[in-house]
């Protein structure tokens, strides 16, 4: 019996009848990963001894309750920019290639109260910063579907893994698309939370005013456990929202009758894949079927989305990331001449290009004389795209569009073209601006057999909302019961 | 052009980072086509509008002002790169 292809809520049925034990579905994927990680790199670091122990220890758990949370002895994987104590954690970077934080994230020390078994650390963009996870140290991942192509990025590994089924589930973060973007092209469901809803405590941070951790899940079912397991107020992080949080669980009811869901004209332009549009209208039509008002709305300020972005996320990165200078933790460069030679050579040394081009960019619309006309007009804008979703929730519950433009690029495709690189994000970034929530779920496949992505969004706090409509379209569909063949 | 190259330099300059010469006109060439890009946001007026910092607009969130248990010595100390009896050891700052 292959544990690994269950769902989280099918492991916990099977976990809470005593007809299997947390080490043997912790064995089971331990050697998954041990079969298919060659081909696909989701994992910077598999942690193959914790896990056993930890599963051991469910294991104790189980065996004296009878009630036990759903992710006791469940195998989970973590991206490699969320703190794991005395767990090497690197942010796909040669810069803290060998940084081992001495402290949980909060949203560790969650999935521990929970019983959870971490299996890994997953690999990344470096720093977050990217689209295809081409850019991590540690080299680049796959996609599971076609080991030529792109698993998406930021949260490459955190979407392969899923998919492949070398974890049930995994933590990943959104800055600008960095969950839903992968989901889409690995063909999983991919959760960013409302900004504010996940303390952001021991995640490493990119830009500050963006950042979302968030999950990855074969189904919406055991999205809603996981996200039920890691959101909450955290008085560690001061953006943390103290609202009480919804058991997700509820709101997986198989009923869109009456939900009016937005379709925004600005979402669907040209350089939109044919097969990806005919995956997204098809899925407006299911949703029309099932009883759902299907409303035209505006977001006008869309085209400005990425201009915006690019500004506020990498003049947030530069500040930081300017404390990796060599002294207190990761890389130091050696043969440095003083101090000053010794910051820049470690920096030099440590980062790649694309943080490079970051960092420069961010640091030349702070710079004297070009804040106002770059950083503030950015700001401003973003004051009207956010004003854009308020106006467009007044006439719907949830807005459609496709996560994004094409299915999974080729690895190289895009690599020398960052602007390029940077427009697959068009659909996801508005979101991150706006601070509002989001997922992409399965909706399709192209005719190469690539999956597609239908993203749905809520305003602030209205998660249940997109777990509804997501919940009912898998109900009355089949894409994410399929899954990669890798041999 | 947007950017020139001695801009570039000067930028890596602020952002503590070498660039070589072929990283120096690479970045050029692809910071002054990203910067022409961004300049789309000309074309709105928004001398009237807010700007927006963060999304969840929020007071200031303050706490208590009590100690706290915190790292151990040994535990801040162990990623350093180089210590000394107990400090984060750098190359010469003073001569």
């Amino acid at each position: 019996m292959s544990l690994c292809n269950m769902a989280i809520s099918e492991l916990h049925e099977l976990l809470r009848k005593k007809k299997i034990s947390s080490l043997e579905i912790t064995t089971q994927y331990l050697n998954r990963i041990k079969q298919t990680d060659d081909k696909i790199n989701s994992f910077i670091t598999v942690l193959e001894e914790d896990a056993v122990n930890h599963a051991i220890e469910a294991d104790k758990i189980i065996s004296k309750n009878d009630d036990f949370s759903a992710l006791t002895g469940i195998p989970v994987g973590i991206k490699d920019l969320i703190s794991t104590k005395d767990v090497r954690t690197t942010c796909g970077s040669k810069i803290l290639h060998n940084y081992s934080p001495p402290y949980d994230a909060t949203v560790i020390r969650k999935l521990k109260e929970n019983n959870a078994v971490i299996v890994g650390k997953l690999n990344m963009d470096e720093f977050a910063m990217g689209s295809s996870t081409e850019t991590s140290y540690f080299g680049a991942t796959k996609n599971p579907w076609d080991t030529d192509r792109i698993p998406g990025g930021s949260s490459g590994g955190c979407a392969s893994s899923v998919a492949a089924r070398q974890c049930a589930a995994s933590l990943g973060s959104d800055t600008g698309g960095s969950i839903r973007q992968p989901a889409a092209c690995c063909g999983v469901v991919g959760f960013k939370p409302t900004y504010g809803r996940v303390s952001r405590f021991g995640l490493i941070a990119f830009a500050s005013s963006l950042d979302q951790i968030g999950t990855f899940s074969i189904d919406t079912r055991d999205c809603a456990i996981m996200l039920n397991a890691v959101c909450g107020h955290d008085p560690a992080d001061s953006t943390s929202a103290k609202l009480k949080v919804p058991d997700f669980t509820k709101a997986l009811v198989n009923d869109v009758r009456g939900m009016r869901i937005g379709i925004p004209r600005e979402y669907f332009i040209e350089g939109i894949d044919a097969e990806v549009l005919k995956a997204v209208n098809d899925s407006i039509e299911l949703y029309r079927k099932l009883g759902a008002t299907i409303v035209d709305i505006d977001l006008p300020h869309t085209k400005y989305a990425v201009a915006v972005y690019y500004i506020i996320a990498t003049a947030e990165a530069s500040s930081n990331l300017a404390r990796y200078d060599g002294v207190k933790y990761g890389y130091r460069a050696k043969d440095a001449n003083d101090l000053l030679d010794m910051y820049c050579k470690t920096r030099t040394q440590g980062f790649g290009a694309e943080v490079k081009r970051r960092i420069m960019l961010g640091t030349y619309v702070l710079s004297s004389g070009y804040y106002d006309a770059y950083y503030l007009r950015a700001q401003k804008v973003r004051t009207l795209i956010t004003k854009d979703f308020r106006d467009a929730f007044e006439k719907c519950d949830v807005i459609l569009t496709p996560t994004a433009p094409t299915a999974a690029f080729k690895i190289g495709e895009k690599t020398s073209d960052p602007l390029q690189m940077y427009l697959s994000d068009i659909f996801t970034i508005s979101a991150n601006l706006a601070g509002i929530c989001g997922a992409s779920i399965p909706c399709g496949f192209t005719s190469d057999g690539l999956p597609v992505g239908l993203q749905l969004l809520a305003k602030h706090f209205d998660e249940s909302l997109i777990i509804q409509a997501a919940h009912t379209f898998e109900q009355n569909t089949d894409y994410h019961k399929k899954l990669p063949d890798l041999g | 052009m947007k950017i020139t190259k001695e801009e570039v330099e000067y930028v890596a300059k602020l952002a503590r980072m070498y660039l070589s010469k072929e990283e120096a006109k690479m970045f050029t060439g692809q910071l002054d086509k990203i910067l022409d890009y961004i300049n789309l946001l000309n074309e709105l007026d928004v001398n009237d509008v807010q700007p927006t910092s963060q999304s969840v607009s929020k007071r200031n969130v303050l706490r208590k002002d009590t100690a706290d248990n915190t790292f151990k010595k040994e535990e801040s100390l162990k990623n350093a790169p180089s210590q000394d009896k107990g400090f984060f050891k750098v190359p010469k700052v003073i001569e």
